[in-house]
């Protein structure tokens, strides 16, 4: 059996997933990426083969995905972490139109073709409001682990308008909230708000076309789901792999190769500053 | 032609383009330490035809702006003038010219003369406040040109229209006020035939300019319009109306049609033909292309070397029977098409991209130029369309290093790219 594998090392935490012959998963591993970003990937990767029970000769073929793609040093070459929701997506989900990607430093709106291709995409720009770190700020001054976000903010009920768009100001926002003896629920529930607001004019960007897959680590957030499923007036496909889709889309595009021996269309170029 | 023919022929304009790009820097900074006089000017609408027949040297605040960033000490500039009291906010280009003015003129290409008047048009409303800080500062005389713009999409008029021949006196009118001024600040006589010698070698340049941009829509393109461009941009605006820029615009229009027969293109293997629009990110210029050349992709055309070169691209040639006349007819029609180039852009890039066969077309708004960057969404989007030619939008900045991510930039070009590529695969599967 041959399998391929993709690592998709971002900005907060790292994923592998390997694939088998018929594209199933077959390991798969999630880490925080840390400040040594070659070796997040290294250790992801092999967590997601000791996982699958895979030998290293066994894997033919390694797309790195993410802004630590050039990091991924033992994989073949490297795709877009853009292409690769989108091709993920596509693969898990196959009426999808358009992805929502919410990771740690940026949200990705990506208009996607039936083959998975991409049509057309859009990011937040060089500012992390409406992006998981929004999330991250409005957990640290609430003093509440990220995981517990998303129930909690679901108890709301008097949700407070965020007005900040500003992951630094957001901190001294929610202070503020709380000195004026608002609930924490509320207040979380009107970040949700804030950042699924963001996120819907994104997507408008790109067009907001049935079906949605909601992608990377915020979609396990369900407070952030029902969010968005309000603002865009539309039910998101999400699934447990949606938080792995940037890794399992490189997976597939690694398996393209093995499988045609077509290379994905690649940059070797790293960035220099 | 021989290997010594192409030797010589080819990369001349580069060469030949730098070397009058010292030699510009150097008459300035001659100027400034002789206590000479000097006109500032803006690329939209310089009308360097008056100001060289009155041998005024000219500076261009865009260009020095613009220099300071390629050579990566713009945030000196910058933060000087926000120091000063700028936001972060508004023209880079202004900034790195108020930095520049508070430090006496220093600036890394040589030393910059005061000005002794300064000409600009309304193609662009920050160079009107821009010019109100030299009156302040030096108690410059400011000359503005009215030019009657486009007063909506497809309503341009031509000769023979009568709103036409309002519009072209109007601007008569003003410039024969401006050749007014000219003789009050240097104190000399308007000698009309050496304006004659002006406008034909003005005439000469436009021709060849026009040319060169319509060779590049040669197989494979033969220069990259965004860096070499950018260099011929340089020439077309600070040697207009002179000998020495007409000669390099010949010779630069025989290296381009030498490279065209003989299928001589760009350095890369070019892989994608792109469009640009806006303005280019100076701050990591070189950096900034090869994001593209790496992919194989190259500029065939931009929307930059149009309206910075004030839309001398038309190649509009004077009459020299009734030259300030003419003049004025060349100002109207070029100075509108380079507004036109940044306000009603999209059918004009639809016509480019069929032209020119691109893949796609690049949108480069940036954070500190209002005028040139506020419709491109729409824009893009009407494009996108009409045509469905795939776009990319990516922002940054023309001057401030610090709005500038390239590992974000990369992703998007990236992304992009990865996108054409599966997209030609699948036609290729198809086809």
């Amino acid at each position: 059996m041959s399998y391929a594998a993709g690592v998709d090392v971002g900005s907060t935490q790292t994923k592998a997933v390997i694939i088998d012959e018929d594209r199933r998963i077959v390991g798969r591993s999630l880490i925080d990426t840390g400040a040594n970003v070659v070796k997040a990937a290294e250790s992801s990767y092999l967590a997601a083969l000791r996982q699958g029970h895979i030998d290293e000769e066994e894997v033919e073929y390694i797309v790195g995905t993410g802004y630590g793609r050039y990091r991924v040093t033992f994989g073949n070459t490297q795709v877009t972490e853009i292409s690769c929701h989108g091709r993920g997506a596509v693969h898990l989900f196959p009426n999808t139109k358009t992805v929502v990607d919410m990771g740690g430093q940026d949200t990705k709106a990506i208009a996607v073709s039936p083959e998975g291709e991409i049509n057309d995409f859009c990011m937040n720009d060089k500012c992390a409001a409406g992006t998981g770190r929004f999330l991250g700020a409005a957990a640290a001054a609430l003093d509440i682990p990220i995981d517990e976000l998303g129930p909690v903010s679901l108890q709301s009920t008097k949700p407070i308008k965020i007005s900040t768009t500003c992951t630094v100001f957001a901190e001294s926002e929610v202070l503020a909230w709380l000195g004026k003896g608002k609930k924490i629920e509320d207040i979380l529930w009107g970040v949700h708000q804030s950042i699924a607001s963001r996120s819907a004019g994104l997507m408008r960007r790109v067009g907001i076309h049935d079906e949605i897959t909601f992608t990377g680590g915020v979609s396990r957030n369900l407070g952030m789901v029902k969010a968005l499923e309000e603002r865009l007036g539309k039910k998101l496909n999400i699934s447990e792999e949606c938080h792995y889709m940037g890794a399992l889309g490189a997976a597939l595009f690694a398996h393209d190769h093995v499988m045609t021996g077509r290379a994905p269309a690649s940059s070797a170029m790293e960035v220099t500053s | 032609m021989t290997t010594q023919s192409t030797q010589e022929l080819v990369g001349r304009g580069n060469r030949e383009g730098a070397a009058l790009f010292r030699d510009w820097f150097a008459e300035l900074d001659a100027t400034a330490r002789n206590g000479g006089q000097s006109a500032y000017v803006f690329v939209m609408g310089s009308i360097n035809e008056i100001l060289k027949t009155f041998d005024l040297p000219v500076v261009f605040p865009e260009i020095n702006s613009l220099q300071t960033a390629v050579r990566r000490v713009a945030h000196e500039y910058l933060e000087e003038a926000e120091d000063y009291g700028y936001s972060p906010d508004i023209c880079g280009y202004v900034k790195a010219d108020v930095g520049m003015q508070l430090r006496g003129g220093e600036h890394p290409m040589g030393q910059i003369p005061v000005p002794s008047m300064s000409v600009l048009t309304n193609a662009c409303n920050t160079y009107i406040k821009w010019a109100e800080i030299w009156e302040r500062m030096y108690d410059t005389p400011t000359f503005t040109i009215d030019i009657p713009g486009t007063r909506q999409s497809g309503t341009q008029t031509w000769q023979g229209d009568s709103d036409f021949e309002a519009d072209r006196k109007y601007v008569e009118t003003q410039l024969r006020e401006l050749i007014t001024l000219c003789e009050e600040v240097t104190g000399k006589k308007f000698d009309i035939d050496k304006f004659r010698q002006v406008l034909t070698y003005a005439n000469t340049m436009s021709r060849c300019w026009k040319r060169v941009l319509e060779l590049n829509a040669s197989k494979p393109s033969l220069f990259n319009a965004l860096t070499d461009g950018t260099i011929f941009l340089g020439v077309a605006n600070g040697f207009r109306g002179t000998q020495e820029g007409a000669e390099y615009f010949e010779r630069l229009a025989e290296e381009m049609e030498y490279k065209a027969a003989n299928g001589i293109g760009q350095a890369i293997e070019e892989q994608y033909r792109l469009l640009f629009v806006g303005v280019p990110c100076y701050p990591i210029f070189r950096r900034f292309n090869e994001l593209f050349t790496d992919w194989g992709g190259s500029f065939v055309n931009s929307t930059y070397l149009w309206f910075a070169s004030g839309g001398t691209n038309r190649g509009f040639e004077y009459d020299l029977a009734d030259p300030v006349a003419s003049l004025a007819e060349g100002v109207l029609i070029s100075v509108r098409d380079a507004m036109d180039s940044m306000f009603h852009q999209s059918e004009v890039l639809a016509d480019m991209a069929r032209d020119f066969d691109v893949d796609g077309v690049i949108y480069h708004p940036i954070k500190s130029c209002r005028t040139v960057s506020t419709g491109l969404a729409d824009g893009r989007r009407h494009l996108t369309e009409e045509t469905g030619i795939p776009s990319l939008f990516i922002e940054s900045d023309m001057m401030d290093r610090r709005v500038v991510s390239e590992a974000q930039m990369k992703n998007r070009i990236d992304a992009f790219f990865e996108g054409l590529a599966s997209r030609r695969l699948a036609a290729g599967v198809q086809g």
